[in-house]
């Protein structure tokens, strides 16, 4: 096979590559359109931050997201936004169906969302970053003449600087998939080692996905002065495509309720500081400064470099019964780092073992999905301000600030990734066998018709039965959401011309 | 052990009578497709044996798809189907369904042609049952009464657990032992019953033996003319995998809404999948031959908790109708459609392959087992092309996934094994 061709960097939004960790300030502004021509012109000028590195991090950066219903205000006809994924061309929370399998029921429905439910959804998002006290003058100089023609603003999020750190109190963003951006990943057959590297095509359109495949995005047929800047499509050359270098930002308001979650955690324990902080390291499956509750692994993890590997080098494999990180906690959840056919060893006899379901066929064995097809690339930031442990015992003041996460992470297939991860894994009470629970910070306790529980956690002890704590409180409800997509510079500037 | 059976009643719709049933189905349910347990056509809450049933009209949206062989679509009828997973043997559970149903049974075959009041129902459901090509069995002989009897097993643990917090700390044996007493004292009482197996009817065994034995037997017999025939089926195989057309456009999201409005109010699913055999004796004859020996895989090899490497169906069956020139598949599985058929590629891509690569239409395969359901995309569009909306859906032990099951079942089996070694006694207290 031929080389492929190098990536582009120039083409592609910042974000992709860059979570953009030194610039601490960041604002995203949801925004309807309110004048076509106006919001195109903004467009066509914009200075979209894309994803070469320079010698030094910029002190500004700017990225713009599209729901569909932005895309058609836009001007794209029905007959291309249907070559869209049918998760982004539905939409978060139009479709009940969708927001069952998300588990946004309950608190979480999207009826009570402040953003992306019923009629508040957002035409884009333009996020805004910068370095510290940069942010109000980069926002003044971004806004520009257009925009207050162009644009309603339907809700402004800040976000707030807690140094790598989740409300709760945990280190975030520690496991990130590497992104194979050299292209030379190649997927050919089952996998029996956990890797961490993804090929480019699982977060970006226009290239091959884990499956070997291109993900089916728009493409147009070449003519006209706008089609022919797209960029050509790579699986298909006679069309241009609208997805290249372009992927799906799916976007959740997370409200965290840090009291709740310390106060809970103070109770199971009689207000034991020492059993307080390992119960919440179970829920997250981590200590507070990251480190995993496993034990890392003797061997290299391909994708994890050095530095990294300290902190993110093992998998579950040497902990099966969840004695040291239990079955159910939120990083197990979230990223089980399984591989393709579990337990197999790389001879043909041992692949068709297992293959037909001899190798590992007792109880609770190989029931995880391979997490290769599953994983996200994550780009949250954090809002409202800091809570220590300690205050966070206390009771609430009145008023007491808002705290939570903008959940965001990227992906080319949304259903397959986050999708999948929040429905089978995140919010399932069946997931690894277990029963009556979902993930510990993140499960919404909703009943399930013949599942009255969902809101344990349990915890394997040593030789014992497992500990059971019950009637977990929800800790984390949905505030707003939206599917957006991400589009390459070029077609940013081609949504200008349209 | 009393081994499950399988009732598969497909009959035509009378003439302009499709609407009318559809709308008498749909009073049976509770939530979009899922059944009421007390609906006044057919409690199924009554029928205690029942595992999974579902009524479903069975036409095809894809009929037109033969028309890239340059070939007339036929003209099927539009048949209704009634599927029952039970315990026991088929003429007790249809005496017993028609017991209990008749009134509402009636209502509804009326709609099909050939049926009235004035025909003997058991016999005509008796006659319109057709034998499964494969039928799929996730754990041979685990009958309701076990399910129902071994989760009142596990409630009942746990709440012994829950009540003194000194129980979960004992050591393994200890616990046992107390767990022994506790549950005997139970079921003394009458709060709790376990029933012991029941014996194997000896007539099944007998032909469960026969069927062991002869298919291996016949293959012998087979073994030289299948030899000298595999270098033309190679060449004939190869030669169709090479133009087959595959028809996977996205499917219409009006549809698929209509689908998925049906699924995930329980932690178990349904699925139904109807197609056309791609036209020729060829394809006709491969898919017979492959679906007579995956059930014998199923029978006998595959029923101890898992298809392949797949954990999560309950169920599962493939029917041919229609001069063996149509097959539709149902099946019921825990989890959302995308997880299942993330299974179907990422786990059993070639046993999916060497059925469906048969049906007009499928993602191209190789050698008849690669690629086919390795192209997701397509391989999803398809899958959710065929799918049927399946009208009625009744679970007899909802919220429960297959792995509850065999869980309930082992921790069951280590209380009644007073014996365990220290190994598994620990491995066991890690169920509780």
């Amino acid at each position: 096979m031929a080389k492929p061709s190098p990536v582009d960097f120039a083409d592609i939004q910042g974000l992709v590559r860059f979570g953009y960790g030194a610039l601490t300030e960041a604002s995203f502004l949801l925004l309807r359109i309110r004048d076509a021509a106006a919001a195109r012109a903004w467009l066509a000028s914009a200075p979209v931050s894309n994803a070469v590195m320079l010698a030094k991090a910029p002190d500004t950066a700017l990225q713009v997201a599209f729901t569909c219903e932005g895309l058609r205000a836009l001007g794209l006809g029905e007959d291309i936004l249907a070559g869209f994924s049918a998760e982004f061309y539905s939409g978060m929370s139009r479709d009940a169906s969708r927001s069952r399998r998300l588990g946004d029921a309950g608190a979480n429905s999207p009826e009570y969302w402040q953003w992306g439910g019923q009629d508040r959804n957002p035409d884009l998002v333009v996020m805004l970053y910068a370095r510290e006290n940069q942010l109000d003058g980069w926002s003044q100089t971004v806004r520009g003449q257009q925009w207050e023609d162009a644009f309603d603003v339907l809700d402004s999020l800040p976000t707030s600087n807690l140094f790598g750190v989740e409300p709760f109190g945990f280190t975030d963003g520690v496991s990130q998939p590497t992104l194979d951006w050299e292209r030379e990943r190649e997927v050919s057959g089952d996998e029996l080692v956990y890797g961490n590297r993804v090929a480019l095509g699982e977060f970006l359109l226009g290239y091959p996905n884990e499956y070997n495949k291109y993900t089916d995005r728009p493409l147009l047929p070449a003519g006209g002065d706008a089609v022919s800047t797209l960029p050509t499509a790579e699986d298909q050359p006679q069309l241009r495509d609208l997805g290249k270098n372009g992927t799906y930002l799916v976007f959740r308001q997370l409200a965290q309720d840090v009291r709740g979650f310390w106060q809970f955690m103070d109770r199971q324990t009689n207000s034991d500081p020492q059993t307080r902080l390992e119960l919440a390291e179970a829920c997250v499956g981590r200590k507070q400064d990251g480190q995993p509750l496993v034990e890392l692994s003797d061997q290299p993890i391909e994708g994890i470099d050095k530095h990294n590997a300290a902190i993110n080098g093992f998998t579950f494999d040497a902990d099966p019964t969840g004695l040291r990180c239990p079955l159910g906690a939120h990083i197990r959840r979230a990223n089980p780092r399984t591989t393709d056919l579990p337990g197999a060893s790389d001879n043909p006899f041992s692949k068709l073992e297992h293959t037909l379901g001899f190798g590992e066929s007792s109880y609770g064995k190989d029931v995880i999905a391979s997490t290769r097809f599953h994983r996200l690339l994550r780009r949250g930031r954090e809002y409202g301000p800091g809570l220590s442990t300690d205050d966070a015992l206390q009771p609430a003041p009145p008023n007491d600030a808002l705290r939570g996460i903008h959940f965001i992470c990227l992906g080319a297939n949304i259903s397959r990734q986050f999708e999948f991860v929040q429905s089978a894994w995140v919010m399932s009470s069946k997931f690894a066998g277990l029963w009556g629970e979902s993930d510990p910070l993140l499960g919404n306790r909703e009943p399930i018709p013949g599942c009255p529980i969902t809101n344990t956690f349990s915890l394997t002890q040593r030789d014992a039965v497992k500990r059971h704590i019950t009637a977990l409180p929800q800790f984390i409800t949905v505030r707003g959401g939206a599917y957006f997509f991400m589009p390459g510079i070029r077609v940013v500037r081609f949504l200008a011309q349209i | 052990m009393i081994p499950q059976s399988h009732l598969t009643v497909v009959a035509p719709i009378a003439d302009g009578r499709v609407d009318d049933l559809r709308s008498l189905l749909l009073s049976m349910n509770r939530l979009p497709g899922v059944a009421d347990p007390e609906n006044a056509l057919i409690p199924f809450g009554h029928l205690e044996e029942v595992h999974f049933a579902r009524f479903l009209v069975l036409e095809d949206p894809t009929l037109q798809d033969v028309r890239v062989y340059n070939l007339p679509p036929p003209a099927y009828p539009v048949y209704l189907a009634f599927l029952c997973d039970f315990d026991g043997p088929l003429d007790d559970f249809l005496l017993k369904l028609t017991n209990c149903a008749a009134v509402g049974l009636t209502r509804i075959f009326e709609h099909c042609e050939g049926f009235s009041r004035k025909v003997n129902l058991l016999a005509w459901m008796k006659e319109q049952n057709r034998d499964p090509a494969t039928a799929y069995v996730n754990w041979l002989g685990r009958t309701m009464l076990q399910v129902r009897e071994e989760e009142q097993l596990l409630l009942s643990i746990r709440g012994w657990l829950d009540a003194d917090s000194s129980r979960g700390k004992l050591a393994p044996r200890q616990l046992q032992n107390e767990l022994r007493a506790y549950i005997t004292a139970e079921k003394s009482a009458g709060r709790l019953s376990l029933t012991p197996e029941p014996a194997t009817p000896i007539t099944w065994e007998l032909k469960n033996i026969a069927h062991l034995i002869a298919v291996p037997l016949l293959l012998l017999l087979l073994l030289p003319f299948l030899i000298l025939y595999a270098p033309v089926f190679v060449i004939q195989l190869r030669r169709r995998e090479r133009s087959d057309p595959e028809i996977a456009p996205r499917p219409d999201p009006v549809y698929v809404n209509k689908l998925s409005a049906l699924e995930d109010y329980d932690v178990t699913n349904q699925f139904t999948a109807f197609g056309s055999v791609k036209p020729g004796l060829f394809r006709r004859w491969t898919l017979i031959y492959i679906l007579w020996i995956i059930n014998y895989t199923t029978r006998h090899i595959f029923n101890r908790g898992r298809l392949a490497r797949v954990s999560t169906i309950h169920f599962a069956r493939w029917v041919f109708l229609d001069d063996k020139k149509r097959l539709f598949f149902a099946s019921n599985y825990d989890g959302s459609l995308d997880s299942y058929m993330d299974d179907f590629i990422n786990k059993v891509a070639f046993g999916l392959n060497v059925v469906f690569s048969n049906g007009i239409g499928y993602p191209t395969t190789n050698w008849l087992v690669l690629d086919g359901a390795k192209d997701e995309q397509k391989f999803k569009y398809y899958i959710r092309r065929h799918e049927l909306p399946t009208e009625v859906w009744y679970n007899g032990h909802p919220g429960l996934t297959a792995l509850d099951l065999q869980r309930n079942s082992l921790i069951r089996q280590g209380l009644e094994t007073p014996d365990m070694s220290d190994s598994q006694l620990r491995q066991w207290v890690q169920l509780l």
